[in-house]
């Protein structure tokens, strides 16, 4: 991929992000600042340290959250600005999220806890295909609680994947697994970047997790202090902590 | 969407238990609910239909005797449409076998047919041959109690002259549903019966030929009842008209209508408080599962789902706990609202029932139930639906806790470790706490509302029969007679003791507001009568002036010292106007009181009385029975224990029955709201408990932190619940006041011990269903589960 067709597929554009977290007596400045553009097919890994404002950073993307100051435009529309309907919308047509804590909903199967998503959205995957291409195939019967934290992080990810959704946002998706596990999850999203190309974002306080994105985006205090190119991806399969 | 409902099913299977507790409570209300109204429905509707199909009168009289012409004159007055004269004889009634003294009423139908107004119902037989003599229609109930079918014959004095009388027909009257005789407060199907006639031999009897003592009408649309009867009034005067009234002075129908307001009245406060309950613990068990949920939810609101579709997702649930309430409520309605209304149909003798269960009265219960649910769980859901997601993904922060009262104050080396946990808990959440305790309360007062009625009947008893009526026997003339009759009573074997009285029907006046009742004159001084002051301490009888019944007193707005119109509605028809000396304490019945030489000089009849209280030596009932039965112009006897035997069956039948009910349904309230209160505490508190397990706490001491909470809640919700409960029995015994009997508000140490012990045992029952779960309790896969 090279620098000028990035340009042309630009899926997310931020520019000057505040978040403002009013707490009463104390005023906690999570976003001091922000700029940074996301292209469509790429995998960028947001990297800082516990409490630097990722999870902020990445709740405004998809809209969970809204900026105090600043524009995030999602394919030149101004998310910033839009209602809560309108914000709505947009995660459940365009954005898929993983969560650290998977959040699946015990009460349902892997399956169901697929199709809870596929059912509203506009050109889904058949739910059942999503768990095979997280290689769940043989568990859409079980229940979360029957299910290790692993698989539950990959039945989240086919959630995630199922609705066809333009951008993957990830936040610490291995932050409660051990490395190997880890990596098999790491796998399942490098490879539905690779293979359905959906632009991701993967948070983490992991510097080792950094080398299999095409780009880092270091964050610390609210501000980006750094941004990397990786020449040479890695595979997940090569990398361990 | 699809696979939310199947969610929903999934999150009420998992607390099954808990949703079981609510759709019981609901069910309860409902039932209550539908049960009531449609018992209620149901009996006017009957009431209604038998009144139309036996064209019950609208306008009665009576008068000591006029010549049948006048009832053209009675035709003439505007706005009354059908006319009927009649002929109302008192009489003995000779039983065979049978040795209490029974009398009755004995009332013409015309020679050919059926009545124009109150016609018979005939159950059995036939009416009787036109014109024939001696022939009879018993009415049902006083045919029952003694067995009697068509074709039995019984001995009968009229007018002082011996009869033998043949039951040809068994029939039910709309004019003597509730019957009972004169000066008695209960029916009395034994010893009291009321017959029929043909008029021509009646009149004969009674020396009544081509002339009547008794008339009913109807009215024209639109007339006034009031005119006509003034107009009546005018007219009957001059035949010793005794002032005609209107059925609501009827007293078949004032009593029907008195015990269908009495059911109206429960028709609306037991259903509002089960359904005021059942919001409660929606509440609380929703805004728990909401809790749990908030990731879930945070998550479904991060995948697009929208407010409306989470706020929609829980009311739904909601109301398929509701929707399930309901239909058993509806179920359980139906089945005793159709009980009850037999039990009622057999006590008033209706001769059929036309039980309905109206669809608008299942459309309210549901919709108030629903409306009961939502506002119950609203805020909740609300608060689910408005989750901002981004919020909810991060973990809950630690509750606030801090250092407790006792603690404050220097307890602290007091209070063992998990003692301190419980204490803090509590004042953690005291909104909670608070909640948790009135619920438990109020299933503690609705188990003292239903025992209260109990214990207020046997307290009624004790007053009426043992503090103020203590004769044996009461016997009361045709007419009033000479002092003398006592005297040659008192010549009867076994019978040692009598005072006398007189009786006299009046209307009372007060400003605008008047009342048809007696006035009895008392000999002062007597010992069997005694009134009882509102300390329940005898009085003396005033030598002038007239006693109130407080209630009756309360109806006519008046105070002692007042004075009040007396409308005398016999003989003499006189009015004079007496100051009220006194107000005093009856529970049963409304009646005035004067003393005796007082009245008689106040009525300008020397020494008249109305009947005798009697002291007899039990032994020599029988034969004073018989001694009675050959004494000329006696209008009835009321035999002391026959008395409270009847009052107890009025009460039995009728109130007792919705009380069981009620007690029924409050006990599952009460095991609902405890049951729910501990599941919920358990499900909040099982991670931290764990945790002490793992730390090395012994089963025993996490299940006190757990259950020692809830013993305190529920020791605390028993005296607030004691409280509480009696302000409803207040409540209620003020609703229920009517002219037949007024509840005091009386609650007997076992009422409380009752309340209490139900709620204790709710709380032991749900306490060991939660510790069995303690004992399982998961210590792996709760610490692994982050909530
Ligand atoms: N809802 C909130 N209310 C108050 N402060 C918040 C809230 N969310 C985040 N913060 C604060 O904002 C800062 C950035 O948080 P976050 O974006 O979660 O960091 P990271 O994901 O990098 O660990 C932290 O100091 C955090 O305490
Ligand atoms: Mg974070």
């Amino acid at each position: 991929m090279n620098e000028s067709t990035h340009k042309e597929t630009i899926v997310f554009q931020a520019r000057g992000i505040t978040k403002v977290y009013d707490m009463g007596e104390v005023k906690v400045r999570a976003l001091r600042g922000v700029d940074m553009d996301l292209y469509s097919g790429e995998l960028i890994v947001l990297l800082g340290p516990s409490g630097s404002g990722k999870s902020t950073l990445l709740n405004i993307l998809g809209g969970l959250d809204t900026a105090t100051t600043g524009h995030v435009t999602y394919r030149e529309q101004d998310i910033t600005r839009a209602l809560d309907k309108e914000l709505t919308d947009y995660r459940r047509f365009h954005v898929g999220f993983v969560f650290q804590f998977y959040n699946l909903i015990p009460s349902l199967t892997a399956l169901e806890n697929v199709s809870v998503v596929t059912e509203i959205a506009k050109n889904p995957m058949d739910p059942a295909e999503a768990l095979r291409l997280v290689g769940l195939g043989d568990r859409i019967d079980h229940f979360p609680a029957q299910l290790s934290g692993g698989e539950q992080q990959r039945v989240a990810i086919a959630r995630a994947v199922a609705k066809n959704p333009a951008v993957l946002l990830c936040d610490e998706p291995t932050g409660a697994l051990d490395s190997a596990t880890g990596i098999i999850v790491l796998q399942v999203l490098e490879r539905i970047n690779r293979e359905l190309g959906t632009a991701t974002v993967l948070i983490t306080h992991n510097a080792d997790i950094a080398d299999m994105a095409d780009r880092v985006i270091y964050l610390s205090d609210g501000l980006i202090s750094r941004v990397r190119r990786n020449e040479h991806k890695k595979s997940p399969s090569e990398l361990h902590w | 969407m699809r696979t939310l409902n199947r969610k929903i099913l999934r999150n009420l299977w998992g607390m099954k238990a808990q949703v079981i507790a609510i759709v019981m409570v609901i069910a309860s209300g409902v039932a209550t609910f539908i049960m009531s109204v449609s018992t209620m429905q149901s009996l006017k509707l009957t009431q209604a239909t038998f009144y139309t199909e036996c064209r019950f009168a609208e306008v009665f009289a009576s008068l000591k005797r006029a010549p049948e012409s006048l009832r053209s004159r009675i035709q003439e007055i505007s706005g009354i449409n059908h006319v009927e004269t009649r002929v109302s004889a008192p009489l003995t009634i000779d039983i065979p076998d049978f040795s209490d003294p029974a009398t009755g009423h004995i009332i013409s139908i015309p020679d050919n047919g059926q009545p124009l107004l109150n016609s018979l119902y005939l159950r059995q037989g036939r009416l009787p041959e036109p014109y024939r003599e001696n022939e009879i229609v018993i009415g049902e109930s006083f045919a029952k109690a003694h067995n009697f079918k068509p074709g039995a014959t019984v001995g009968a004095v009229i007018n002082g002259r011996r009869k033998n009388l043949t039951i040809v027909g068994i029939a039910l009257s709309p004019e003597h549903i509730y019957q009972m005789p004169p000066g008695a407060v209960f029916p009395d199907f034994e010893r009291y019966g009321v017959m029929w006639m043909r008029r021509s031999p009646l009149g004969t009897a009674y020396d009544m030929d081509g002339a009547f003592n008794d008339v009913t009408l109807t009215l024209t649309p639109g007339a006034h009842i009031n005119d006509v009867i003034d107009r009546i009034d005018k007219l009957l005067k001059p035949y010793g008209g005794l002032g005609a009234y209107g059925r609501k002075d009827q007293m078949s129908h004032r009593y029907l209508s008195e015990e269908f307001r009495q059911l109206e009245q429960m028709a609306t406060i037991f259903p509002v408080i089960f359904l005021g309950v059942a919001a409660f613990l929606l509440n609380v068990v929703i805004s728990r599962l909401i809790n749990i949920q908030r990731e879930e939810v945070a998550a479904l609101k991060a995948f697009g789902y929208r407010n409306l579709d989470i706020g929609l997702h829980f009311v739904k649930l909601v109301l398929l706990i509701v929707l399930a309430g309901v239909l058993g409520g509806i179920a359980g309605g139906f089945w005793f609202g159709r009980w009850m209304s037999t039990i009622y149909m057999e006590f008033y003798r209706f001769p059929f029932l036309k039980y309905q269960l109206q669809p608008q009265v299942v459309v309210i219960a549901t919709l108030v139930t629903a409306t009961a649910a939502i506002i119950g769980t609203l805020h909740s859901v609300r608060k689910a639906a408005l989750l901002p997601p981004a919020q909810a993904m991060r973990p809950e922060s630690p509750p606030a806790f801090r250092v407790s009262l006792p603690e404050r104050l220097g307890l602290k080396h007091l209070l063992s470790q998990p003692t301190r946990m419980i204490i803090r808990n509590i004042e953690r959440k005291p909104v909670k706490s608070l909640l948790s305790i009135t619920g438990i309360a109020f299933a503690c007062a609705i188990m003292m509302v239903g025992s209260f009625q109990k214990d207020a009947v046997d307290y009624i008893v004790d007053v009426q029969f043992g503090l103020s009526q203590r004769e044996d026997l009461s016997v009361t003339f045709v007419e009033p007679t000479s002092r003398r009759v006592l005297y040659e009573l008192q010549r009867i074997e076994g019978i040692e003791y009598g005072e006398v009285f007189r009786t006299v029907p009046v209307r009372l006046r007060f400003g605008h507001r008047s009342y048809r009742t007696t006035i009895q004159g008392l000999e002062s001084g007597g010992d069997l009568q005694r009134l009882l002051n509102t300390d329940l301490k005898p009085i003396l009888l005033p030598s002038a002036g007239i006693v109130l019944t407080d209630h009756l007193g309360e109806m006519l707005g008046v105070h002692e010292g007042d004075r009040l119109r007396v409308e005398v509605l016999e003989g003499n028809q006189m009015e004079f106007s007496v100051p009220v000396a006194a107000l005093i304490r009856q529970y049963i019945g409304v009646s005035a009181y004067m003393d005796l030489r007082a009245l008689n000089r106040l009525m300008r009849e020397g020494n008249a009385i109305s009947g005798v209280y009697l002291a007899v030596d039990s032994r020599y009932l029988h034969e004073i029975f018989d001694r009675l039965k050959e004494t000329p112009r006696i209008a009835g006897t009321e035999i002391r224990e026959k008395a409270i035997t009847n009052f107890y069956e009025t009460m039995g039948e009728t109130v007792l029955i919705f009380t069981f009910i009620n007690t029924l349904l409050a006990g599952i309230i009460a095991f609902g709201v405890v049951y729910n209160s501990a599941r919920i505490a358990l499900s909040e508190r099982s991670r931290e408990l764990a945790s002490l397990r793992v730390l090395g706490f012994t089963k025993g001491e996490i299940s006190y932190i757990l259950l020692g909470e809830l013993s305190a809640l529920t020791l605390a919700a028993i005296p607030l619940g004691f409280l509480v409960g009696k302000g409803m029995c207040a409540y209620i015994a003020e609703t229920l006041k009517t002219d037949l009997f007024r509840i005091p508000l009386i609650l007997e140490a076992d009422t409380y011990a009752f309340a209490a012990t139900v709620v204790l045992i709710s709380a032991c029952v749900s306490g060991m269903l939660v510790w069995r779960r303690l004992s399982q309790l998961d210590l792996i896969a709760v610490l692994k589960s982050k909530e």
